[in-house]
């Protein structure tokens, strides 16, 4: 079997006394959509930070693409690395939130072009024409030059989701990125998302968005207090779950 | 009735004052008839002699040398207050601790006690010298060499200036949302360049404590005329030891700091508008504008 894209094993998180995660094991395959699915605190957008550093887990490790991230492995113990290159880490792991989280001072083309410029010192000029191309891709380049708050939500969403790709990420991780729109505004980012799914990007998403799990993940995760619960092909976990408690929180959602 | 009926579209007037408003206008009218009589007619004001001063060299040396050493201050002071804004939400304790020692210092003893104590470091530290503590000596200087009015001054309101800073730019980083940081640190960008997304949000908020702060350190070096330093209100009280016109020189240097106070708060207007960008929406349609005209709107 091929290596996964992204390998979790036994990953543990502890906020002061609350245990977050209680020993997580996931994979998702080269170019596949996983989505995670639970209910509220049950530790999703914890995982979803554990798996690019911003909130290192306490135990266990996180592999992408062959790389153990935040993590160096000395003899037969794991030692952290400096926070240096966990952000270099970071350049291959793209990641878009719930609240949009765009730099508000930047333009939308400012904002896509932010990470290339800042983090690999690219060529200005070549930045922007990827960026542009970008813009473009998910249907904004007529707004490259607005501000984000002169965009729609949907908008926004839309523009964060390019500047993540601007870094060239090996995988996507999506923490609800619809759950701040209005309903009307969900349908855009969706299909940008399906798109870049089709493209082949390994992707995982949080989401309470069913309908997008069902026609697009390859894969769907049941998360409760901290553990998955049942995981498998999005028929069989969506519609037919063998567990009492993904039954439950399905005929809720 | 109901709201269909009635005599058509009403016209508009505006409220009745309150006549109380006139009685308040005589009010003030009066005060301030009576307080121009009282500076007007009261020869001690001295106003020749102000017109004389206002604008002789010794004032307006004393009035550039305020604005020096003011503009000093603030920009070391700044640079200071941000190195110690980073040290306290440093996650090494001893240096977020040794930052708010620093701050806790600075900004709990007399700002006055502190331009005596500079001006006066010889009398604790005859040489001062640059070596391993406790230790061999690298290199020395004569205190008294070194400490010159200027330099005492200086580094005593630039000290003090750092600690104000300090807190004013941890006020302002901690308002930027936490998901901003979250978002450059996502893209993979190291600490510095992080902090190089957040100052400049950081920096709107930070802009208008910080006027404050300008104008405020702006009067304060008044206090450095105790050590002798050549300043607008040191050059005023030099001219009225010699000829005693105590009053009319105070007006002068007051003339000056009040003049220069007021443009500041002017600046600080324009400074808050430019650094609104982004947050306070462009006032045109949000109507499909392409690429250049959006431009060519940014420029106009
Ligand atoms: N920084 C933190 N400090 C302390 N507790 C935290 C922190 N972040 C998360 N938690 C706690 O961890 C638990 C899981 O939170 P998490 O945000 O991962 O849940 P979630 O599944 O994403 O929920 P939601 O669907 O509401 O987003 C919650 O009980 C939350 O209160
Ligand atoms: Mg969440």
């Amino acid at each position: 079997m091929e290596t996964p894209m992204i390998a979790l094993r036994g990953i543990q998180k502890r906020f002061d006394s609350v245990h977050v995660l209680k020993g997580v094991d996931y994979s998702v395959s080269r170019g596949s959509v996983s989505c995670l699915i639970g209910p509220s605190g049950s530790g999703k957008s914890t995982l979803l930070r554990c798996i690019n550093g911003l909130q290192p887990a306490d135990e266990g490790e996180v592999w992408v693409d062959g790389e153990l991230i935040g993590l160096r492995i000395d003899g037969d113990h794991v030692v952290p690395l400096p926070e240096k290159e966990i952000a270099d880490q970071r350049r291959q792991i793209g990641m878009v939130f719930q609240r949009f989280n765009l730099f508000p001072h930047m333009t939308a083309l400012e904002n896509v072009m932010s990470g290339p410029l800042r983090v690999n010192r690219a060529d200005k000029e070549r930045t922007r024409d990827l960026a542009m191309g970008l813009l473009d891709q998910v249907g904004l380049a007529a707004r490259a030059d607005h501000y984000p708050n002169e965009l729609s939500g949907g908008q926004q969403q839309r523009v964060a989701i390019a500047r993540a790709l601007a870094m060239k990420p090996k995988v996507m991780l999506f923490d609800e990125p619809t759950s701040a729109l209005d309903p009307e505004l969900v349908g855009e980012v969706l299909s940008v998302m399906r798109d870049l799914a089709a493209e082949g990007m390994t992707m995982i998403v949080v989401t309470h968005e069913m309908g997008f799990a069902r026609d697009v993940a390859d894969h769907v995760c049941f998360m409760d207090e901290g553990v998955i619960v049942e995981e498998g092909h999005p028929d069989t976990v969506l519609t037919d779950p063998r567990t009492a408690r993904a039954r439950e929180f399905l005929k809720r959602g | 009735m109901n709201v269909t009926e009635g005599p058509g579209l009403r016209p508009r007037r505006n409220p009745k004052r309150s006549p109380w408003r006139y009685v308040v206008i005589a009010v003030m009218l009066f005060l301030a008839l009576a307080l121009a009589d009282v500076v007007l007619t009261n020869p001690n004001f001295g106003w020749p002699v102000v017109g004389q001063y206002l604008f002789s060299a010794v004032i307006l040396d004393g009035l550039l040398l305020t604005l020096e050493l003011t503009a000093v201050v603030m920009v070391v002071g700044s640079v200071l207050g941000v190195i110690l804004a980073v040290m306290r939400t440093s996650t090494n304790t001893f240096v977020a601790r040794g930052a708010w020692a620093y701050i806790w210092f600075f900004r709990g003893t007399p700002l006055l006690i502190q331009v005596i104590f500079w001006f006066n470091i010889a009398a604790l530290f005859p040489r001062i010298s640059l070596g391993v503590p406790f230790g061999p000596t690298l290199a020395g200087i004569d205190a008294n060499a070194l400490v010159t009015p200027w330099t005492a001054a200086v580094l005593a309101l630039s000290l003090n200036e750092g600690a104000y800073m300090a807190e004013i730019v941890r006020g302002g980083l901690l308002g930027v949302d936490r998901g901003q940081y979250e978002a450059a640190q996502a893209l993979g960008m190291r600490p510095s360049k992080v902090f190089g997304i957040i100052l400049p949000q950081a920096v709107r908020t930070i802009i208008p404590p910080t006027a404050n702060q300008l104008v405020t350190t702006f009067k304060n070096t008044a206090l450095v005329s105790v050590i002798g330093l050549a300043d607008l209100l040191h050059s005023a009280q030099v001219v009225y030891a010699l000829n005693y016109q105590t009053i009319p020189l105070l007006i002068v240097a007051a003339f000056w700091y009040l003049l220069l106070t007021s443009l500041l708060s002017y600046v600080q207007s324009l400074l808050e508008r430019r650094y609104s960008k982004g947050y306070v929406p462009r006032s045109r349609p949000q109507a499909a504008t392409g690429t250049s005209d959006a431009v060519a709107l940014k420029e106009a």
